[in-house]
Parts: structure tokens; sequence; C-alpha cells
């Protein structure tokens, strides 16, 4: 039986509109072989887990270069909550200060990939922590 | 430029050297590389010679400083005269925290001030509305009403300094409360100095700061332009950026002709609007990124100047010198700050700022070590400054004009440049051209394909970035970062929502419908947005009668 190939949803909440990395990431996970789907710029948390669900995506990669990261990252945490939704990997990236990642961790996101992380290495992360699905 | 049977026997000798010195040296000591590339995939060869720059007219080509095609500088005497404006892009929190850190700025040397709005602003959304929830004053300063402008410039004599403001989708309606605050300092108009960025075909192709769709910011790019014509000399109505290009991932050849093209697009707009060339190109201005590929971005900024100039004079048939003047500003380029061992940063931006002093900038602004962590603190952005001071008082390089002109590298790679660029230019014009580029999603593509190369390469270790992926290290430098207090939002919807309770609302409600009508009838608005907010009449709420004429941008999704 053909494995189910890992489906990632590339987001960017807020209004900043920096997506190189976005898409940089969105480009490299494709590369690896797994079905990526990007929003685009300014999507509000409702819409982000509005995707997700609709896509029935096993992963969700949010980045965010504006400095709204506290604000937004756990409005979206708490929606896939309240949807149910518990077996989607989260991980993060953009400019996140360093202080601001423990408490990020502990409402659920599982990394945060600062500036400069070779795509490898989010490649490899996204590979060893998908949700493992028929 | 040299004589046929000079360049005979330097080509002679060139091969013989190619063929015994060079071959003995390298037997013990390989190249380090088979092939040496520029950040855009120029080769560069092992070392150049008059034999690469032969077909080279002195005069043709580069002629005197300060006279066309202006290769060596726009200016007579460059910075022998003047040093370059040194300006620091600025703004976070409310209004009173920029204003403060203006005055800051201004005690500490610098000549010029630079605003950076916050995204709910950029975006056209008042501080209040539910898109602006956790960015107000974020990464620039927050907008809404005349009354934050004027909070914003309190104390600050508009007839004396010049102001950049970095604004693109609603350039009218900042420009328009600019004009009031002069207006109630009593400066007059044609009095006021400085520059909006307006230029809306950068941020479809790279930035995606976008409100409307593209014909229509557009024609508001164009109001602002005739406008200034008309009544505000001083001022530069549009700094036609490639930093942007650049910073989404573009090469330097990509940034050079995705600019020069959109220039092109502009000039044609107003040319259509009916106005004389020289009635507004003198005012035209540039915005360029400095990148880490020194010579390259020399290079680029000389190649922009000469295709400029030959572009208004042979093309469009500008009469006026100053009509074919490239003027620009020049940014340290953001992306190619790390993250890890901030302090090495200071060392790229000296290179980068050394970039744009030898390719002749008029103004510049030098990137704080610690942007790639927060907005700059204090100490950052006093370095940053530091940083062109010492360029300019202490290394003697401003002591003479374009020193690098009739380097055999630099006029090749300069010649190499501008050929490529053109090559990019003519697709685009076979296209249908920039909008039509835009439509197609070409220039976006283009741009993400070159980022991802560029990631590629770093990953891979083909380009090494020092500590990043060589010369790494455990130890954490601790840098001081600024942390914006969320009570600014607070504070800044409070004021917002004072203003709205305070001002004549009936008044307020008739100029909108005056703007929804005249938007309908395609005429230049710049006259009721100013109209608009004296009245206090918001930003959000201007934009919002121009999204419901106009309609909204719909991205098109490109990786």
């Amino acid at each position: 039986m053909a494995e189910r190939k890992i489906r990632v949803l590339i987001a960017k909440p807020g209004l900043d509109s920096h997506d190189r990395g976005a898409k940089i990431v969105a480009r490299a996970l494709r590369d690896a072989g797994m079905e990526v789907i990007y929003t685009g710029l300014r999507q509000t948390p409702e819409q982000i887990v509005e995707t997700a669900i609709q896509e029935d995506v096993d992963v969700i990669g949010l980045s965010i270069l504006s400095g709204a990261h506290m604000t937004l990252f756990p409005r979206i945490m708490q929606l896939l909550k309240e949807k149910g939704i518990k077996d989607v990997l989260v991980f993060a990236g953009g400019i996140i200060p360093d202080e601001d990642v423990p408490k990020l961790k502990e409402i659920g996101i599982k990394e945060i990939f600062g500036p400069g992380t070779p795509t490898d290495v989010i490649v490899k992360f996204v590979k060893e922590n998908a949700p493992k699905r028929a | 430029m040299f004589d046929k049977e000079k360049i005979n026997k330097i080509i002679e000798e060139r091969k013989r050297w190619e063929s015994t010195t060079v071959p003995k040296w390298i037997e013990n000591r390989p190249e380090r590389e088979k092939e040496f590339h520029t950040i855009s995939g120029i080769p560069v060869k092992r070392v150049y010679t008059p034999e690469d720059i032969k077909d080279m007219d002195y005069m043709r080509d580069l002629g005197f400083p300060g006279e066309y095609p202006f290769t060596r500088g726009i200016h007579a005497t460059m910075y022998r005269g003047r040093i370059w404006t040194m300006r620091q892009f600025s703004g976070f929190g409310t209004a009173e925290q920029t204003n403060q850190r203006f005055k800051y700025l201004l005690k500490e040397g610098e000549t010029g001030l630079s605003i950076a709005f916050d995204y709910p602003t950029i975006m056209g959304y008042d501080s209040d509305h539910p898109m602006a929830r956790g960015e107000v004053g974020r990464c620039g300063v927050a907008v809404s009403s005349l009354k934050d402008m004027e909070i914003l410039l309190d104390g600050i004599p508009l007839d004396k300094v010049t102001t950049s403001m970095t604004i693109n989708g609603p350039t009218a309606m900042i420009l328009a409360m600019y004009i009031a605050v002069g207006d109630k300092q009593g400066v007059p108009r044609e009095k006021l100095g400085g520059t909006v960025q307006n230029d809306m075909l950068k941020e479809f192709i790279a930035q995606k700061l976008v409100i409307f769709p593209p014909r229509p910011s557009v024609k508001l790019v164009c109001d602002v332009i005739e406008f200034c014509a008309k009544y505000m000399p001083k001022w530069n109505p549009i700094s036609i950026s490639g930093y942007h290009i650049r910073e989404a991932g573009a090469n330097a050849v990509q940034e050079l002709a995705f600019t020069i093209a959109d220039g092109i697009t502009y000039v044609e707009e107003m040319l259509k609007r009916g106005l004389k060339v020289d009635d507004f190109a003198p005012r035209l201005s540039f915005f360029f990124a400095s990148h880490n590929n020194f010579f390259e971005e020399i290079a680029k900024f000389r190649a922009a100047r000469r295709m400029w100039a030959k572009i208004m004079k042979e093309r469009f048939g500008a009469k006026n010198p100053r009509s074919m003047w490239m003027r620009m500003h020049v940014q340290t380029s953001g992306c190619t700050l790390t993250a890890q061992q901030p302090l090495n940063n200071i060392v790229r931006v000296t290179l980068q700022a050394l970039a744009a002093v030898l390719g002749g900038t008029q103004s510049l602004h030098t990137n704080s070590f610690d942007e790639a962590l927060c907005l700059p603190s204090e100490l950052a952005v006093r370095v940053a400054l530091r940083t062109q001071q010492i360029i300019a008082h202490e290394s003697g390089v401003a002591d003479v004009v374009d020193p690098l002109g009739g380097s055999y590298y630099v006029e090749w790679l300069t010649n190499e440049m501008e050929e490529r660029a053109w090559e990019y230019i003519h697709k685009i014009e076979d296209m249908g051209g920039v909008i039509e580029a835009i439509e197609k999603g070409w220039l976006q593509q283009e741009i993400a394909n070159s980022a991802y190369k560029y990631q590629r390469e770093i990953d891979t270790k083909r380009r090494i970035i020092v500590g990043v992926n060589e010369y790494t290290t455990e130890e954490h430098e601790e840098v001081p970062l600024l942390r914006i207090d969320p009570k600014v939002e607070e504070e800044q919807i409070a004021r917002l929502q004072r203003v709205r309770q305070e001002r004549d609302n009936r008044k307020v409600k008739q100029i909108l419908q005056k703007l929804h009508d005249e938007a309908e009838k395609g005429v230049n608005l710049m006259p009721t947005i100013i109209e608009a907010v004296k009245a206090y009449a918001t930003l959000g709420e201007i934009c919002d009668v121009l999204r419901e004429v106009y309609g909204v941008y719909k991205e098109m999704i490109i990786i």
C-alpha cells in the first residue's frame, strides 16, 4: 500500500508580508515529497484553522516576522483545541525572540526555527515528527 | 580607449601567462573553486585587463561626474561638496515614542528623518480594526488620523528637515496628513522637502503590501506624482524601489532590471496624463539595496545611473539634465543579517555601506546589528549611524569621485550588469509590460526561484555565511532587545476613539461621499484627501471608501 504523503499547511498569520522564508520552506518540503498548501499572506487565525481542517493536514507551519506572534499564535492554538484538533504537528518560524520560545512551546508549538535554519533541518524535523496516519 | 596594437599585445601576453605562469602556480595550489560567480551568477575571471573593456569609449560610457551619462556620479564634486544624507529609517510604538526617537537622532547628527509605519497603517487599517490585533506600533509607528501625525512631528520644523516616509498603498492619505501639519506650522507646500515611497509596482512584484488591484493602485501613485509636480517642487513623490525586490530574493541583475522597468512604466503613465517629461522626471528618485557581493553592488549602482540617463534622454526625449539623474537612496541589505553572532552584522553593514558610497549614493540607511532579532535598540542604531560617519570622515573614500572608475573589473562588471538587465527588460516588454508580467505572476516566480536557489546554496555550503553554516559557535551573544509594550495598542486605540468623538462627524461624512464620487469619476484625489484628513477622517475610513470603488487585491499564490 502506498504510504500517505505528509500534508503540510504553511501559513502566514499577521499583517507582515515577509514571505521569503515561508515560501522557501514550502518549496523545500514539497521537494522532499510532501504535499504542501501555502495560504498566502495575512490570514486570520480563524482562516488558518479553517484551511487546516478543510485540507486535512498533518502539519502546520506558521511564519511571522511582524512581532505579533504572542497575540496570534496562542489564538491559533486555542482555536485548534476548540475544534478538537489534537494530532496536528505545529511548528513556527520568523523573528521570534528567545525568551518567547518556552511560552510558545508550552502552548503546543513543537519547535521554533529562527533565521538561518537550513531547510534540511526543517524537512528532517517534519518527517520525524509528523503524526503517522493511514 | 586603448589602441588596437596594445590590446593585441595584452591578449598575446594573457595567453602566455595562462599557459605558463598560472598552471605552474596552481599545480600545487589549486584554486578554491572551479568557477567563481557573483550572486547574480555572473562568472568571474581570474583577473581583468584592458582586453575586457577594449570597446569602451571613455566619453560615451563614463564621461565626467555631473555630466551625461552620469556613470561616475550625478554631481560634479560628489562627497567633496556634501557628504551623503545619513537617513536612518525609524518608527515604533506610539507617535510620542517615535517623536522622541526623531529628536534623539537629530541631536546625534542625523540630517533627515525617515518614518516607518506599522502594518495596520501600511495596509490602510485603523488601529482598532480586527486585522490590526497585535500589530499596532510593532514594526513602525501607528498613524490612524491627523492627530497621530501632529504628535509625531511635534517640535520638528518641516521647513528645515526633510522627511522620507515609507508608505505605499496609503501614500496619498499620509502625504495629505504631512501637508496638513505643514499648513498648521505655517510652512508653505512648496517648501516641504522629503520623499514618499509610493511605488506600488514593486509591492505587487515583491513586498505585497497591497490594498487595491494593480491598475487603481498605479492611478493613485500617479495622482501623487501629478500633485507634487504642480505644488510641491521640493518633494520626491516616488522612490522607485529595487530594495524590496532584492529582499524578497531577487539577485542584483533582477533588482536592477525590474526597478528600471518599473521606472519606465511610471514615466509612460505620467506621459499618458499629458504631462511633459521634464515637468515630473527631475523629482523621480530610486531606492536600492546593498548586498554582500561588494563589486557587484558597486557595478549595479553605476550601471543603474547610466541606464536611466540613456532611457530618459534617448527614449523619452528629456532635455533637462535633472530628468536624467538617477538620484538614489541605498539601504544595506536586511536579509543578509544573521541572528547568529549578531555583532558580525556590524562588519557586513560596513562593507555594504562602503559599496553604496563607492557606488555614488545620495543617501544611505545602515541597518542595525540586532535586526534579525528585533527592532533595533538605541545602542544598535547608534553603531549603525557611526558606521556611516566613520566611512565619511575617517576612511578618505569621500574625498575623491568614483575612485573605482577605470578598474578593469568594475568597468567590465558595470557593462555586464547593464547588458543582462536589458535582456530582462526586453523580456518584460515583450510580455506587454510590468503590469502584465505581474498579472501573469512571472516576476513573482522569477524572484521566488532566485530566493530558493540562494537558500539552497547556503544549505549545501556552496555559499558560506559566517556564523550560520561555517564558523558557528555554541556561545550565545547577548544583545539587549527592544520590546514593544503591549499597552501601546490600548493607548493608540483610545486616542483614535477620542478623535472620532471630538470631530465634526457630519462634515467627515460629506467629504467622504465627495471622495467616493471623485474616485468613480477618476479625477485626481489629492485635494479631497487633504480636505478629508483635515476634518480628521481616519486613514481606515478613507481607504474603505476607495476599497468600495476600486475593490481589493487578491494575492496570487506562487511558491
